[in-house]
């Protein structure tokens, strides 16, 4: 067998509930980066942006330390279940979460933040609840932000190392990734198969940046539209591709 | 008039008709500081709001619809207080009742024109939603547009598609923001035509935002001047537009005759003040001038700025006029400029009046001899010291 299946099912099973969390956390967090004016609003942005340029092990190495036995965390996973977080895919799923926060986050609050005001505000003067304006206006005419947070989200969980590798081990069908998964063919010299499997998430993250790409076709040329065409640039504004560089 | 006494409205909860506002709004930033401070009532129908563009109109507009919070003052329309900073009462902007078309429209892109204006109307069923907005939509004559999207109607449809959207709500106040401001003449009149038949019909307080005189003079009942945060002048369009009653110190700059002056009585009744020119010298000058009413208490100080081509020069005391200030004075001097002859005139006041060349030679014009200066009451500019 030249790709190995299991893991990557794993990979993609893990990205799937990794990227469903982060749109169900993140949406509510997004809501509020982009609208609070909290004087320290600066802090929680920073810290959310933190996973982008801290190095993979050092997040991991804190994760274990926070999942394992000696924290309150761990203790109160292995009262509930039995055993611990570390090296357990429920363990990985949280890693995954925190370490791919910004990539859906901060496209998710560009989007929300490039949404005319002045349609917020008329949705409250018709009396609308911050709730309805939140699904009825910010929602759709940030829906491509959405998409493409999401799908960062999931091409990075796809694709992330140090932290699974820290976290989770190399435990086959439970923490074995498709990244950790070449790392051990190469390791094995077993070049074909390592290849394949780069090869399937290389076309992979292709496809995906191609959609995050495809979704915002004018993204660059936004500044180009004049005050007249506020129509076009409304429905055509949301996010800008913000994919935070690694 | 009757005797009958009028039936007093309980002191509890006195029910003031129309929207009441004082409000105060300062904004402090580098460089430019504003304040915006006003007290004013708005009767049903159309109050025209009028002033240069930084004058604190959009910020009234903003204060009301509950967009921005005074630092003091009240609120209140038809006696239900939106706003009162002594009581600490702020109605959220959603649950305010207030009708507000903002000059960029903000119409919802993904929404289409129905959609969009049903959009104030969430509570009511789906039923009656689509009949109330389709009724409208017939009566701003935009109802085959209803499965469009605002992105592709014209701009003048789009005014219509926004003020169906708020009109349908049956706000208690609607505020206009410059809504026909980019549109052509004839699209303009026959919104305005719509919207005065609205009105009719439904007898709203409304506030309207223009740089416009003819919107001016089309929809006003009343006219409310600001400048820079403040209320200028208030009166019928007729009176603001020709004679702007204040003016400010950059309009009356192109003035030749600018004279301090002191209110000495006012005349409520006939729209008019008499003022006595040049206060400021030891002894006031004999010269008394009617000019417009403006707000003013007897005794208090104010600028009159007259044109110099606005007068008209008599060789002999003038009958049977119209014009309501005439005043014996002495031609001091007589200069050509041009095509046109610049006479100074000692009458108590040293007037400078402009004159065509072919009036001095009819008139046979020369220094030293005694004149008439003729000056209708509405030349008379006026603005604050």
């Amino acid at each position: 067998m030249l790709i190995d299946w299991q893991a990557f099912r794993l990979t993609l099973e893990l990205a799937a509930v990794v990227s469903a969390s982060l749109l169900a956390g993140g949406l509510p967090l997004a809501y509020w980066l982009a609208f609070s004016r909290w004087r320290w609003k600066f802090l929680v942005e920073a810290t959310v942006a933190l996973p982008i340029v801290l190095p993979p092990t050092v997040l991991g190495f804190y994760l274990l330390l926070a999942l394992g036995s000696h924290s309150p965390l761990g203790r109160w996973w292995q009262a509930l279940t039995g055993h611990t977080l570390a090296f357990t895919l429920p363990g990985l799923v949280i890693g995954s979460i925190l370490y791919s926060l910004p990539f859906a986050v901060q496209p998710f609050a560009a989007a929300f933040s490039s949404v005319d005001r002045k349609l917020i505000s008329t949705s409250a003067i018709l009396g609308a609840s911050p709730c309805r304006t939140f699904t009825r206006v910010i929602v759709p005419l940030s829906k491509p932000g959405l998409v493409t947070g999401v799908v960062l989200a999931f091409a990075h969980t796809m694709g992330e190392f140090g932290v699974v590798l820290m976290v989770g081990g190399n435990i086959p069908g439970v923490t074995r990734t498709a990244s950790i998964a070449i790392y051990d063919q190469v390791q094995a010299f077993d070049y074909r198969a390592a290849n394949a499997m780069a090869l399937l998430l290389l076309v992979l993250s292709f496809i995906a940046m191609a959609l995050v790409y495809g979704l915002n076709p004018r993204g660059l040329n936004r500044r180009r539209l004049n005050h007249g065409e506020w129509n076009q640039v409304s429905r055509n504004r949301a996010a800008t591709p913000t994919a935070p560089v690694e | 008039m009757s005797l009958t006494p009028m039936p007093h409205p309980t002191p509890a909860n006195p029910v003031e008709a129309g929207l009441t506002a004082s409000l105060h709004k300062s904004f402090v930033s580098a460089g430019r500081d504003f304040v915006l401070d006003l007290n004013f009532c708005a009767a049903p129908g159309f109050t025209i709001l009028f002033g240069a563009s930084g004058a604190g109109k959009t910020t009234l507009l903003d204060c009301v619809a509950g967009l921005l919070t005074p630092d003091s003052g009240r609120i209140a329309v038809n006696g239900r207080v939106l706003f009162d900073s002594k009581d600490h009462l702020n109605v959220p902007v959603a649950k305010r009742g207030v009708g507000y078309v903002i000059q960029e429209l903000a119409l919802f892109p993904h929404l289409t024109v129905q959609q969009n204006a049903e959009y104030g109307l969430a509570h009511l069923s789906r039923a009656e939603r689509s009949q109330r907005v389709a009724a409208m939509l017939q009566e701003f004559r935009i109802g085959h547009l209803r499965g469009h999207f605002p992105g592709s109607v014209s701009g003048g449809e789009r005014q219509r598609v926004a003020l169906v959207r708020t009109l349908v709500t049956d706000p208690s106040v609607l505020l206009l923001d410059e809504p026909l401001a980019a549109l052509d003449a004839p699209t303009k009149s026959r919104i305005l035509d719509d919207l005065r038949r609205w009105n009719q019909a439904h007898r709203v307080p409304i506030l309207y935002v223009t740089h416009s005189r003819e919107e001016v003079l089309a929809l006003g009942d009343d006219v409310l001047v600001l400048d820079h945060g403040r209320m200028i002048a208030q009166g019928t369009p007729h009176q603001v537009l020709r004679a702007p009653v204040q003016e400010t110190v950059a309009q009356l700059a192109g003035f030749e005759n600018v004279f301090d002056a002191i209110v000495e009585s006012v005349h409520e009744d006939r729209g008019t003040m008499i003022c006595r020119l040049g206060f400021c010298r030891a002894e006031a000058s004999g010269v008394v001038i009617e000019t417009p009413l403006v707000r003013a208490e007897i005794g208090s100080r104010l600028r009159v700025g007259i044109r110099a081509g606005d007068i008209l020069l008599a060789i002999a005391a003038p009958v049977g006029l119209s014009a309501r200030n005439v005043i014996a004075g002495k031609l001091l001097s007589l200069e050509r400029r041009d095509m046109m002859m610049a006479a100074r005139v000692d009458c108590g006041v040293e007037m400078k009046v402009h004159l065509t060349l072919a009036a001095r030679d009819a008139l046979q014009l020369e220094a030293g001899r005694e004149v008439w200066l003729v000056i209708k009451t509405h030349s008379c500019h006026l603005m604050q010291r």
